[in-house]
């Protein structure tokens, strides 16, 4: 499926570089051209159900209408969605639909003719990606070839044994699949438990996966596996190294590895010295291997936008907000030269219009004046300088605390509950109001200045708000810019958005049929993005029930999704221990960055765009320049996942929270600056890590039994952070 | 190792058998092994992926355990019914049970009787989700409205700190644990009138308005009140008078408290914590007084160890080991040689006074180094005074109390180089002192030759009335230490419940019977008041004159007041039986004069002889 998707969403990208999203902000009928390969399939679908029905006429009557609609873009989909799929059978050919059919149902005859029959296969997709399994080699000579292999790899030369053990992994893995495909039980698990222990203790958690897998028909429903095989593991050996694997293989006539290599394998080969064992494990740990190099050339708009023109209306209602104050003069100066740095193009922002934004409101205008002012009195952090942290505990959540967001002001906290609940509470004294109900909203005099005072009902004031909607457990939650939505992704597989005016639910995104684990709304409000278990993440707007853009290529579930701070691009998080980077505008994966040995579980982009800083299971922080693609950094000291990070307001500081009770802050200046001052040899993408997280912490702070699910700089840089109090 | 346990882990697949229990348990009968093998081998697998898409839940639940709800939406995914109504919060134990050569794990589910549940009241609601804000740290430059905390100071986290909203967590274990709130005793304006006197009285210059004080705390019911004020009073003014020396304070603040504890109204168990630590410090202080070598310190030190060793009686317990802890406290300091005299004077005095035993097994043994210490003050040339008489009172202290006890412990002929090679620098004294203490005792045998017994009712008037008429009392006298022979401390003269504002009427029953004549008895009823007809019990002649007797009947039926008899037997010596009133004290067993025997009722006008004379 995924590969079908992938392909599909490239297709689209060719065929419409400008969404006509671009032309109006306000529609964005996006959703059409990035539906059109599921029509094809659901297309496929249904002549396959009917013709197993003997419904023969139904079948020609669609056929007719489909194959004469579709045939112009047929045969370039077929192409890539073959070719990702490995069964390129000649697919280029087949003109209609009929002919596109039995590619795709008797493509397994086909193909893979050797293979034993598969009877009442209704997943076409599986059967063709599994009967690349079926080669006959001799079973109990599999581990005389790994064996084999691997004496040569412990042989040869310090420097290109590091790179070669790369392979051990891949390879294990697909003999493995390929025995238990052959029906070779016994060998299979004697092979397994003979070579397990050799392999990188990361992949740990995979091979418990395999361990399970012991029959055959156990290969059809297992994604994980079916992501394996349909994505090629991802090498990078140096030519040298390679060169000596070939000619060993070759010599010992070893095709057996040889055909593993040539058909599931990705060598990406480059020239120059070969990686040291360190180079390769920083960067090694996910499920594909590691990202080709290619993968990350693409260039990415980092740089963040121009601040909207609200400097002559600001300047106004500053001076009138400030002449309200009684000390105009004070803050003047300052704010021109605000103005005139954000007046500079930054050379690596996108396009203002790059991707449609909403328009300014009048509330939201006020609201940027009340963060200059807000900003003007933040606080410069640094190593001397740390952040209070303010720290708030749920108490008596019964360990159902599974999501929390503060508003950007800090005004409002949200927290989603195991127990489907969404709970507001207004952390200023401030009350939560509602609006008064229709009837009691006619008879207010709107002409009067209050007018936004009166509509809210003041007997409804309370300190929380409780809103019930979903019926499972809400993973995620967010608010929207502007503070009037707030959105929660759920295990039920909605997405839902609530208005904070009258606390109700407004609309319920239904795309993902499984559970959504996260969603956050684009800094400049309208957009969101969502993942969850299905592995794609989709770009919704408010306004539309139907995703603009769907992101497909994650190999496992898509644990956390985050805005780029210009709005145009998203970063997506995933068990497949990848994070993707996401063009909106045309829906590309721009970077691909690996290096994770565990589900990445949180994600923060620097205030300046060009960095992010990734945490997962592992405990570990890993910080990335945009830019190259790169890793750069290595936070080591949390022992367990850590589940919130975020940047202070300047990016002085990044701090993070972690399940093992503790908030940690890192200074993100030095971690970057230690890099930049490195040569930076970009074009081969070597990473070198220095090892200077113990220099790079600045402060370690424990709560007692409270893990720390959120964390969130307010405008002037205090530290807010939150979790559930766990009592046992 | 971990490989190995890793692969074990891995491929481990449920027993065929557990297949067939469960086919059995749906109805299916005959289960081909064959197919076990293969239905297990695919549960197994099932029950894998779907523990691994629970954890996936576990972690996006932010949580470290795994619930049973985490189960049931991986099975959601796959389109399996959930297993509904299995839920639990808690850790659902899984028993282990072997036998027979199976292994078994099984979930222990108790039979529930609805009955109960209906019954039982509906528990309390669980406490709602509720907001609270902790500061864990702050920089000093920060408009923030915070207090300021270190950085690198721990967070003080979700325990500490009031809850913003609502009740917490912590706050509802605080009100399992329900504290009992603290009440203040006020005084009423008498009894702080009272106290003020009374503290002033006692501290006082004039000497009678201070007997009088002290005579109304000993015997004042309604003190409890003012115990705690009275019980720091004396704790407070020790320690600011120790320091300044002030010997006659010192002296007055330690008889205050054995007023305090000659009323038998007031319990001070719950104060020792105070006045212990009080006394001790007027036994072995290294200076108590301005001039050490004019004062008479001593005098405090042997008047606060008695009321260490009354205490320690009293108050001592198997919880609260009061004696050995403070017995441990002296020998610790006594054994130390840099000690000085006087605070090692007052170790000796506090052991001595806690009795025999402890003489005999603490002191005795030391007595050779001891008096090579002594000596070597003595005979040394270069000795300050101070130093000469504080060893000068250790070993008057020394012979005082060790003579009677060797006395007692030795055989009769007493040498004196025996006694020098024993005890060293001290034995020719001990020798004479030992010699006087046999004779003396011999002496007061033949004089007195008649058993004295000496009651002291701690507070009320005694009227004793007895046939003889041979009665005084001395109700007016302050009372002093319970000198009761040892044979009878057994039988409290204390009133068995302190707070009992009046004492019983007590009866004391002295039957003294002659060798085969006819036994005269004797029935001394004393009581402070008649409250009803006093039972008195006339034991009837003992059919074998050998026979001892002792025995404590209680009044019956008298109101209020229970009524105590005592009734002593005393038996003459030539009888073989080892009667209790050998424990009288040697001077009565061995005399061979006390065939009749009469009873004398008297107070005690020479404490010191009665309390060491018996022993």
């Amino acid at each position: 499926m995924a590969a079908v998707q992938d392909g599909g969403s490239e297709l689209e990208g060719e065929k419409e570089p400008k969404p006509e999203l671009m032309n109006d902000g306000s529609t964005a009928p996006a959703a059409a051209p990035s539906s059109r390969p599921e029509d094809q399939q659901t297309l496929l679908a249904v002549l396959q159900f009917l013709k197993r029905n003997k419904l023969i006429e139904s079948v020609d009557a669609l056929r007719r209408e489909a194959g004469l609609a579709d045939e112009p873009e047929e045969a370039p989909g077929s192409e890539a969605a073959g070719g990702a799929g490995g069964a390129a059978a000649g697919s280029g050919e087949l003109g209609d639909a009929g002919a596109l059919l039995s590619r795709v149902s008797g493509g397994s005859q086909s193909a893979a003719a050797p293979a034993p029959a598969k009877g009442g296969d209704d997943q076409p997709d599986v059967s063709v990606v599994l009967s690349a399994y079926s080669q006959q080699g001799d079973p109990s000579l599999y581990q005389v070839y790994y064996s084999g292999l691997k004496k040569f790899i412990e042989s040869v030369l310090d420097c290109h044994r590091a790179e070669l053990s790369q392979l051990f992994y891949p390879l294990f893995v697909h003999m493995y699949l390929e025995l238990v495909y052959n029906n070779h039980e016994s060998e299979a698990k004697s092979f397994f438990e003979k070579f397990n222990g050799d392999q990188e203790c990361y992949y740990q958690d995979d091979l418990r996966v395999l361990s399970g897998l012991t029959k055959k028909e156990h290969m059809k429903g297992n994604e994980t596996l079916l992501d394996f095989r349909t994505s090629r593991f991802v090498l990078r050996i140096s030519r040298d190294s390679y060169q000596l694997l070939k000619r060993h293989l070759q010599e010992r006539q070893n095709n057996q590895i040889w055909n593993i290599i040539q058909e599931h394998l990705y060598i990406d080969i480059f020239d120059g010295m070969p990686r040291s064992k360190s180079q390769i494990d920083s960067m090694s740990g996910s499920l594909a291997g590691e990202a080709k190099r290619e993968d990350n050339k693409t260039k990415v708009y980092y740089g963040l936008l121009k601040e909207p023109e609200i400097e002559v209306p600001l300047d106004d209602e500053d001076e009138e907000a400030e002449n309200e104050e009684g000390k105009p003069k004070k803050k003047k100066p300052k704010k021109d030269s605000m103005g005139s740095k954000s007046k500079k193009q930054d050379p690596n922002a996108p396009q203002q219009n790059r991707i449609p934004l909403p328009e300014l409101k009048d509330s939201d205008k006020l609201d940027k004046i009340m963060y200059m002012k807000e900003a003007t009195k933040r606080i410069r952090l640094g190593p001397e300088s740390l952040p209070s942290i303010c720290f708030y505990t749920f108490l008596n959540a019964y360990q159902g605390l599974t999501a929390v967001d503060f508003t950007d002001d800090s005004s409002l906290l949200a927290g989603g509950f195991a127990d489907s609940t969404v709970r507001v509470w207004s952390v200023t004294p401030k009350k939560l109001r509602k609006v008064k109900s229709a009837a009691d909203l006619g008879m207010i005099d709107k002409e009067s200045d209050d007018v936004l005072e009166r509509i809210m009902d003041e007997k409804t004031a309370s300190e929380c708000k409780i809103l019930y909607g979903h019926s499972g457990p809400v993973y995620g939650v967010s608010f929207s810019p502007d503070r009037n939505y707030l959105l929660s992704s759920s295990e039920d597989g909605t997405i839902r958005l609530w208005s904070l005016q009258t606390f109700t639910c407004l609309v319920a995104y239904k795309g993902h049929n499984y559970p959504v684990w996260d969603t956050q709304f684009s800094p400049y409000g309208y957009y969101f993005v969502s993942g969850g278990h299905d592995r794609v993440a989709r770009l919704w707007a408010t306004d539309h029930y139907q995703p603009l853009r769907m992101f497909a290529g994650h190999l496992a579930d898509i644990t956390c999704t985050r805005f780029h701070p210009n709005s145009n691009y998203v970063a997506t998080g995933s068990a497949d221990r990848t994070i993707r980077l996401w063009d909106v505008l045309n829906g590309h994966c721009v970077r691909v960055l690996t290096g994770h040995k565990g589900p990445i579980h949180s994600l923060a982009f620097s205030p300046n765009g060009k960095y992010l800083a990734s945490g997962s299971t592992d405990g570990r922080v890993l910080l990335w320049d945009i830019g190259h693609g790169l890793m750069i950094g290595e936070l080591k000291g949390h022992t367990d996942t850590i589940y919130a990070l975020r940047f202070s307001r300047d990016g002085e500081i990044l701090a993070s929270g972690s399940m093992d009770n503790t908030v940690r802050l890192w200074d993100a200046i030095r971690a970057f600056d230690d890099v930049e001052t490195d040569d930076f040899t970009a074009a081969t993408g070597h990473v070198h890590l220095p090892d200077n997280s113990q220099e790079l912490l600045l402060g370690t702070y424990l709560s007692k039994s409270t893990p720390v699910i959120h964390l969130h700089f307010t405008r002037r840089n205090l530290l807010l952070s939150a979790g559930a109090y766990n009592s046992q | 190792m971990a490989e190995e346990r890793r692969q074990k882990q891995c491929s481990v697949v449920l027993p065929s058998e557990s297949m067939k229990a469960m086919a059995e348990s749906m109805g299916v009968g005959q289960l081909q092994e064959d197919s076990c093998v293969a239905l297990s081998e695919e549960v197994s697998y099932r029950i894998k992926e779907i523990a691994q898409d629970a954890l996936k839940f576990m972690h996006h639940g932010k949580r470290r355990k795994l619930t049973t709800s985490d189960i049931d939406y991986p099975l959601k995914l796959k389109n399996v019914e959930p297993l509904y109504g299995f839920q639990s919060q808690d850790f659902i134990p899984f028993r282990f049970a072997s036998g027979g050569g199976r292994e078994l794990h099984f979930y222990e589910e108790k039979e529930v009787d609805l009955s109960d549940i209906i019954s039982t009241p509906l528990p309390r609601v669980p406490l709602d989700v509720s907001l609270k804000a902790t500061k864990e740290q702050q920089k000093a430059e920060s408009t923030e409205p915070l207090k300021a905390v270190k950085p690198g100071q721990e967070e003080d986290g979700s325990i500490q700190g009031k809850g913003q909203s609502g009740t917490s967590a912590e706050v509802k274990g605080k009100e399992k644990l329900r504290m009992k709130p603290r009440s203040t005793h006020e005084l009423s304006v008498e009894q702080q009138l009272y106290y003020k006197e009374i503290t002033e009285a006692c501290v006082g210059s004039c000497e009678a308005k201070r007997a009088e004080a002290l005579q109304s705390i000993a015997t004042d019911p309604g003190l409890y009140q003012m115990l705690p004020r009275f019980s720091t009073f004396i704790s407070e003014g020790v320690r600011v008078n120790v320091v300044q020396n002030n010997l006659a304070l010192l002296i007055y603040l330690m008889r205050m408290m054995k007023a305090l504890m000659d009323n038998p109204t007031l319990y001070l168990e719950k104060y020792l914590h105070e006045l212990l630590p009080a006394v001790v410090t007027c036994i072995v202080s290294k200076q108590l007084c301005l001039r050490p070598d004019v004062d008479n310190h001593w005098a405090l030190r042997d008047f606060a160890a008695r009321l260490m060793a009354q205490s320690c009686k009293t108050f001592s317990t198997t919880t609260n080991n009061i004696q050995s802890r403070i017995t441990k406290t002296f020998t610790k300091s006594w054994l130390d040689d840099r000690t000085q005299w006087t605070t090692r004077y007052g170790c000796i005095a506090g052991l001595s006074e806690l009795g025999p035993d402890v003489i005999k097994t603490l002191i005795i043994p030391r007595l050779t180094v001891e008096g090579v210490r002594i000596k070597a003050v003595m005979e040394g040339l270069v000795v300050s005074n101070i130093d000469k008489i504080g060893a000068d009172h250790v070993q008057s202290l020394l012979l005082k109390h060790c003579a009677s006890v060797i006395a007692k412990i030795r055989p009769a002929p007493d040498v004196v180089d025996q006694y020098r090679t024993d005890y060293g620098y001290l034995g020719p004294m001990l020798c004479s002192h030992v010699v006087k203490a046999r004779t003396q005792a011999a002496l007061q045998a033949q004089t007195v030759n008649r058993t004295t017994l000496t009651i002291t009712q701690p507070r009320p008037s005694l009227s004793v009335s007895q046939s003889g008429g041979v009665g005084s009392s001395g109700g007016s006298r302050t009372p002093s230490i319970i000198k009761v022979p040892s044979s009878l401390t057994l039988m409290s003269t204390r009133p068995a419940t302190p707070t009992q504002p009046s004492p019983p009427a007590t009866k004391y029953i002295v039957m003294a019977t002659s060798a085969g004549a006819a036994s005269t008895q004797q029935v001394i009823t004393l009581s402070s008041s008649q409250s009803s007809s006093p039972v008195t019990s006339t034991v009837t002649s003992v059919s074998t004159p050998l026979q001892p007797l002792v025995k404590l009947e209680s009044g019956g039926g008298a109101g209020s007041r229970p009524m105590q008899k005592y009734i002593v037997v005393s038996l003459p010596s030539s009888s073989s039986s080892s009667s209790s009133l050998e424990h009288k004290g040697g001077a009565t067993a061995t005399s061979p004069i006390a065939i009749e025997t009469t009873v004398k009722s008297e107070r005690s006008e020479s404490p010191a002889t009665h309390t060491h004379s018996p022993h």
